[in-house]
C-alpha cells in the first residue's frame, strides 16, 4: 500500500492522524505546515568538513574532536528531533562538560520559570476537547501557528461533553486582530505589554472585588467583567497561552500570574492553562534533559555536575559572554534567529551542525552532518505540547543517518579520544 | 559482567527458606543463586562475608521513580536538585536531595542494597514516558502499575456490570501500558474531580455513571482475581489525607470479603499512613493505625505498605488529583495537575514534615504505628517515595522498628500532639532484624509475585545485599544507631551475579530488566474491540494505533504470561 499511516514532525499538535503516499512522496491531510515538511525538500547532500564532503565516520571524527579539544562547548538545538537522541546529547554534554540549551531558552522558557514559581494547572489536549466549554487564546494564534489544533483539541473539536463549536465559547485576548480572533466568540484587544495588570484585574473582578479604573491594558472595564464572569460561570476552562505572553513585557511574571489566576479559579469552578508549544518535541527536549540531569534547559557542566542557571547559561547569554569555544548546532537555526552579537560569536568557534536540512547555521558551520527525517526516514518518540508520548514513524528508507545513530557514534567516539 | 561468586561464611537471613541467622556459604552463577555443586570453585571469585548479614536484595513495591510525574515534579523544584551527590566519572553525575534524576535513583537504590523498584503509578496514555524514564534508571529491576480506577472503560463496564469486559479491557491495558498489575487511585473520585467534585466515601456517586467507588473496587478485585494475576489490586484509598479517614480505609478492605488467594492477598491497600486518621477535623485528628491494624491482622487476604512520612522535604504528587488541590490549599503552595483524557489525572504539591508541626508529627508516627501494629507478614515498609519523603531514609524505618529506645529519643524531638494523638510513645513492640529483611525483601516479592526476588534459595535471582552487621551480636534495640549506619551502605551489593557495590561505592553499572505483565491469553480481544474503537474515535486525541508501549521498545523487557 502506498499511503502509510504517519505522524507529523512540524509543530506541537504532533498530528497523529495524517497520511503519507510514499510512492507519489506526498502528504495527505496534513496543513500547511506540515505538509512543507513532508514534502520534496532541497537536503543537506553528505556529511561535510569545511566544505568537503566527507564520509559519515570522519566527519563524525572532526566534530570528536572539536568536542573533546574545546574547554567549554555549547550544545544547542534539540526541539526538531526524538527523545532517544536528546538522551544521547545531554549525555554528550555531561561527558564533555559543556553547556546544555534548548530551543525553549528563545520561546516558551518563561512558561518554565512560572511553573517553578507557581506550578502550573493543565491538562491533556485530550480531556480539553471533551469537557472545556470555554477556549481562551492568549497571545497565541493557533489558525496560523498549529493550524489543525482548533479542530483536533480545542475550538471545534468534538468530545465527551463537548459536542461541537456550537457548545463552546471562544475567547481570544491578542494585540491584534488574527486570523484566530476572527473565527472567536470575543476578541479582547489589550495593549502590547500589559498582560499582566490585565490578569490582575481579572484575578480581583473573579474574586468579587472592585477595580477603581475605567480600563486596563487599553480593555474596558466592562469587557473586563463580562470576561471575567463568563471565567467564573465556565463548568470547565483552558487558557492557551502562547509567545505573545512569554516573550512580552513580563515575560514569566505574566504566566506566574496567569497561574495565580486559574488557582483562584478553581475555587469556583474547573479551569486549566497550557502554552502553545512551538517544536515538535521542544516539550521532549525539556523532559530528557530533566530525568537524566535534573534541568530543562540552561545546563551548565563545566564543574562536573549540573547547574541551571538561565542567566548564565542560556545559549544567547553564553554567546554574548564569548563562554563557549564550540558548538554543537541540532535541529534547529541560531544563526537565523540569534541576535546578531550572539551569531558573531557563533562565526568565530568551531560548529558543528547535525540537521536534515541546510539552514543559515549550514553556512557557518565547519563540520556538517546531514541526517534522517524523524517521521519519515526516521523512528522516534516525541512529546506532544501536552507531553503526551508518541512513537514518529519510519515509513521511507534512507541512506541518511538518524541523529541518534549519529550521536551514538559521536558519543563513542568522544569517549574514546578522552582515553576512558 | 556475571560473575561466577562464591560468598563464604556469611551470616544469612532469608525468611522465605526459613535461614535465620545461619552461618551458610551462597554461590552464584549466571546471575542465579546455584547450588555449590555448580560452581567450578578454581574459577569463582570469593568473598568473604564472615561476621556480615548477607541478605537478599530489597525490593521496593511503590515508589514514584518514572514518568511525568516525579518529571513535572523535579521541573517545578529545581531547589531539589541543587544538591550534587555525585560529580561525572566512570559513572554519570548526579544530583537531587529527595526529588533525583534517573541514575541518581538506581545509584541510590543500589549503594542501600536494594535491586528491584516499582513505579507505583502509570498514567496510562503516558505509559511511554514511564518506561523511557525507567530506561534511564540503571542497577535495578523494575516495573510500572498503570492506573485503572477512573479510566471511563472501567467505570462503563462496571456500570455495565460485565466483568468479562472488564477482564479483557484490563489484559488489553496491562499489555499495551507494558505494566505490571492493576494500580488503583480514588477510585471515581478523579473523575469527579472534572466537575470540581470528589468521592471521599465510597457511597459516593460517579458523575454521569450511576456508580460508586464500592462498586468499582468490587469489581476490579473480581476481575483481577479471575484473570489470575500475579499482583493483586494495589489500591491507593478514597478520601484519603482527611480526618476520619481510618473508617474509608477500613470499609474498603473489607470489599475483599469473600475473595480469596492460594498465593497471595487479593487486595493491598498502599501508603496506608495517608490513609489513618481518626478525629473529625485538623483540631481533634488523631491516629486511626490501632484500629486498622486491628483490621489487617484479622483477615489473611489483605496486605498494605506503610507510606512512611520522614521529617524533611517531600513532594506529594499522586493520581488524586482532588487531593492535590486540597493539598495546595491547605499548605498555599505550588500546584500541578494534569487532567489526562478519560483516564483520570494527577497532581503534584512541594511538601515539608516539620517534627515541631502537630499534623506532620503525628502522620510520622502513624507511619511507623502501622509498621509495629501490623503482622510482619502483611506490611511492607515503604515512604511512597517522595510523598513520605525519600527512600534513602529506609535504614531510619528500620532501625525505628527494631527499636523502641530509638523511638523514645526521636519522641523527644517531636511536637507534643503525639503523647496524646497517637499510639507510638505507648507501644512496646520491637520487630526483630528477622522481621524487618521480610518486611523489606521477600513480603514485597511475594506480594508481586516475583517469585526469583526477595529471598537467596537456589534458582531465585542473585540479587544480594551484604552488609556490616553480625546478627548474632548486634542488639538491635539499643545498637539503632549502627543499624541505621549498616543499611545505608552495604558492604557489597550484588545485582543478578554482578558485583555494582562494594564499600557502599558504586563499582560497576548494570542495566536491570522491566517486567510487564501479558494477561492477554486467556481473553477475546473481540469482546472490546467495538468499545475501543468508538472511544479512541469520540474521546481520545491520538489514534488507537498510536497508542502503547511495544516491546522492542523497551531496552531489557521480561514479558510473565498470566495463565
Amino acid at each position: 500500500m502506498a499511503t502509510k499511516k504517519v505522524i507529523c514532525t512540524f509543530c506541537g499538535s504532533v498530528c497523529d492522524d495524517v497520511e503519507f503516499d510514499v510512492e507519489e512522496f506526498k502528504p495527505k491531510k496534513f496543513c500547511k505546515l506540515g505538509r512543507s515538511k513532508f514534502s520534496k525538500k532541497e537536503r543537506i547532500k553528505a556529511p561535510m568538513i569545511d566544505g568537503k564532503e566527507v564520509s559519515y565516520e570522519e566527519a563524525i571524527q572532526k566534530a570528536a574532536e572539536i568536542l573533546v579539544n574545546a574547554k567549554k562547548p555549547l550544545l544547542y538545538g534539540w526541539a526538531s528531533t526524538a527523545n532517544e537522541a536528546i538522551r544521547l546529547g545531554v549525555i554528550l554534554t555531561e561527558k564533555v562538560r559543556g553547556v546544555y540549551d534548548q530551543c525553549a531558552s528563545v520561546c516558551h522558557a518563561p512558561g518554565t520559570l512560572a511553573v517553578i514559581e507557581e506550578g502550573i494547572p493543565g491538562a491533556s489536549l485530550g480531556a480539553i476537547k471533551n469537557r472545556a466549554d470555554l477556549v481562551i487564546f492568549w497571545g497565541s494564534n493557533p489558525m496560523e501557528a498549529h493550524p489543525r489544533h482548533p479542530l483536533r483539541y480545542s475550538m471545534s473539536a468534538k468530545g465527551l461533553l463537548i459536542k461541537g463549536r456550537n457548545d463552546r465559547k471562544v475567547v481570544v485576548v491578542d494585540v491584534r486582530k488574527t486570523k484566530t480572533a476572527k473565527k472567536a466568540d470575543v476578541f479582547v484587544q489589550i495593549k502590547p505589554g500589559y498582560d499582566y495588570p490585565v490578569i490582575s484585574a481579572l484575578r480581583a473582578l473573579i474574586k468579587g472585588e472592585d477595580i477603581d479604573v475605567d480600563e486596563v491594558g487599553g480593555v474596558s472595564k466592562e469587557q473586563l467583567k463580562e470576561l471575567a464572569e463568563m471565567m467564573k460561570n465556565a463548568k470547565y476552562g483552558v487558557i492557551f497561552y502562547g509567545l505573545g505572553v512569554t516573550q512580552s513585557r513580563g515575560r514569566d511574571r505574566n504566566i506566574e500570574n496567569a497561574v495565580k489566576l486559574i488557582q483562584l479559579l478553581n475555587r469556583y469552578t474547573r479551569f486549566v492553562i497550557w502554552p502553545m508549544r512551538g517544536h515538535y518535541n521542544v516539550v521532549g527536549s525539556g523532559e530528557v534533559p530533566a530525568w537524566e540531569v535534573g534541568y530543562q534547559y540552561a545546563i551548565d557542566f563545566s564543574r562536573g555536575y549540573p547547574r541551571f542557571s538561565p542567566a548564565e547559561f542560556s545559549a544567547n547569554e553564553v554567546l554574548q559572554r564569548e563562554d563557549c569555544d564550540a558548538a554543537l548546532v541540532i535541529a534547529a537555526d541560531p544563526v537565523a534567529h540569534f541576535p546578531k552579537e550572539s551569531v558573531k560569536h557563533l562565526k568565530k568557534i568551531p560548529v558543528i551542525q547535525i540537521d536534515p536540512f541546510p539552514n543559515m547555521t549550514t553556512l557557518v558551520a565547519n563540520v556538517v552532518i546531514p541526517s534522517a527525517v524523524y517521521g519519515l526516514e526516521a523512528e522516534g518518540t516525541a512529546y506532544r505540547m501536552d507531553g503526551i508520548p508518541l512513537r514518529v514513524k519510519k515509513v521511507i528508507d534512507t541512506e541518511y543517518w538518524s541523529d541518534e545513530k549519529i550521536l551514538e557514534e559521536l558519543l563513542k567516539k568522544v569517549v574514546e579520544l578522552r582515553g576512558e | 559482567m556475571h560473575h561466577i561468586l562464591h560468598i563464604k561464611n556469611g551470616i544469612v537471613i532469608d525468611p522465605k527458606n526459613g535461614i535465620k541467622a545461619e552461618k551458610m556459604d551462597i554461590f552464584v552463577k549466571e546471575g542465579k543463586i546455584v547450588e555449590e555443586s555448580e560452581i567450578d570453585k578454581s574459577q569463582c571469585k570469593v568473598i568473604d562475608a564472615s561476621n556480615k548479614l548477607v541478605v537478599a536484595g530489597g525490593v521496593d513495591m511503590h515508589a514514584h521513580i518514572a514518568g511525568s510525574k516525579i518529571n513535572t515534579g523535579r521541573t517545578m523544584r529545581p531547589e531539589e536538585m541543587r544538591m550534587v551527590r555525585q560529580i561525572a566519572n566512570k559513572f554519570r553525575a548526579t544530583v537531587g536531595r529527595v526529588l533525583l534524576t534517573s541514575p541518581a535513583i538506581g545509584y541510590e537504590y543500589a549503594k542501600m542494597g536494594y535491586t528491584t523498584s516499582f513505579e507505583a503509578a502509570q498514567p496510562p496514555i503516558g505509559a511511554l514516558h514511564t518506561h523511557e524514564e525507567l530506561d534511564a534508571i540503571p542497577m535495578v529491576d523494575k516495573a510500572a502499575l498503570p492506573v485503572f480506577g477512573n479510566w471511563h472503560f472501567v467505570l462503563k463496564y462496571v456500570a455495565e456490570k460485565d466483568i468479562e469486559k472488564l477482564k479483557t479491557f484490563i489484559a488489553w491495558a496491562i499489555e499495551r501500558t507494558k505494566g505490571f498489575g492493576v494500580k488503583v487511585v480514588n477510585p471515581g473520585g478523579v473523575e469527579a474531580w472534572m466537575y470540581g467534585k470528589n468521592c471521599r466515601n465510597l457511597d459516593d456517586e460517579v458523575p454521569n455513571f450511576g456508580i460508586t467507588p464500592r462498586e468499582i473496587i468490587t469489581s476490579l478485585i473480581k476481575a483481577t482475581e479471575e484473570l489470575n494475576l500475579c499482583h493483586s489490586v494495589h489500591l491507593h484509598c478514597n478520601n484519603l489525607g482527611n480526618p476520619g479517614n481510618f473508617e474509608t480505609t477500613i470499609e474498603t478492605m473489607k470489599l475483599a470479603n469473600g475473595f480469596s488467594n492460594d498465593k497471595r492477598q487479593v487486595l493491598h491497600v498502599t501508603h496506608v499512613q495517608f490513609n489513618a486518621y481518626a478525629g473529625s477535623s485538623w483540631r481533634d485528628v488523631g491516629s486511626g493505625a490501632a484500629e486498622i491494624a486491628k483490621y489487617v491482622n484479622s483477615v489473611d487476604n489483605i496486605t498494605i505498605d506503610m507510606g512512611a512520612a520522614i521529617f524533611g522535604h517531600a513532594t506529594a504528587m499522586t493520581g488524586d488529583a482532588p487531593f492535590q488541590f486540597t493539598l495546595h490549599k491547605l499548605l498555599n503552595a505550588r500546584w500541578c495537575n494534569k487532567d489526562s483524557e478519560i483516564e483520570g489525572g494527577a497532581g503534584i504539591v512541594p511538601i515539608m514534615y516539620l517534627p515541631k508541626n502537630p499534623v506532620h508529627a503525628l502522620q510520622w508516627a502513624i507511619g511507623l504505628e502501622l509498621g509495629l501494629l501490623i503482622d510482619s507478614d502483611k506490611v511492607v515498609l515503604t515512604t511512597d517515595f517522595p510523598n513520605g519523603g525519600p527512600f534513602t531514609e529506609y535504614p531510619y524505618v528500620m532501625a525505628m522498628l527494631m527499636s523502641k529506645k530509638m523511638r523514645e529519643k526521636e519522641l523527644e524531638k517531636v511536637s507534643p500532639f503525639v503523647q496524646k494523638a497517637a499510639n507510638l510513645p505507648s507501644i512496646e513492640t520491637e520487630k526483630s532484624l528477622e522481621e524487618v529483611i521480610h518486611m523489606t525483601r521477600d513480603l514485597p516479592a511475594k506480594i508481586l509475585g516475583l517469585e526469583n526476588k526477595g529471598h537467596l534459595g537456589v534458582g531465585a535471582d542473585a540479587d544480594i545485599a551484604i552488609y556490616n552487621l553480625n546478627p548474632n551480636e548486634i542488639d538491635t534495640s539499643n545498637d539503632y544507631e549502627l543499624i541505621n549506619k549498616a543499611f545505608r551502605n552495604a558492604l557489597y551489593t550484588i545485582k543478578g551475579g554482578t558485583i555494582i557495590v562494594k564499600d557502599g561505592q558504586l563499582v560497576e553499572e548494570v542495566w536491570g530488566t522491566t517486567y510487564w505483565v501479558d494477561a492477554t491469553k486467556n481473553v477475546d480481544m473481540k469482546a472490546i474491540e467495538d468499545d475501543l474503537n468508538e472511544y479512541f474515535d469520540l474521546y481520545y486525541s491520538i489514534e488507537k494505533e498510536n497508542y502503547g508501549v511495544e516491546e522492542a521498545w523497551i531496552k531489557n523487557p521480561t514479558r510473565l504470561v498470566m495463565g
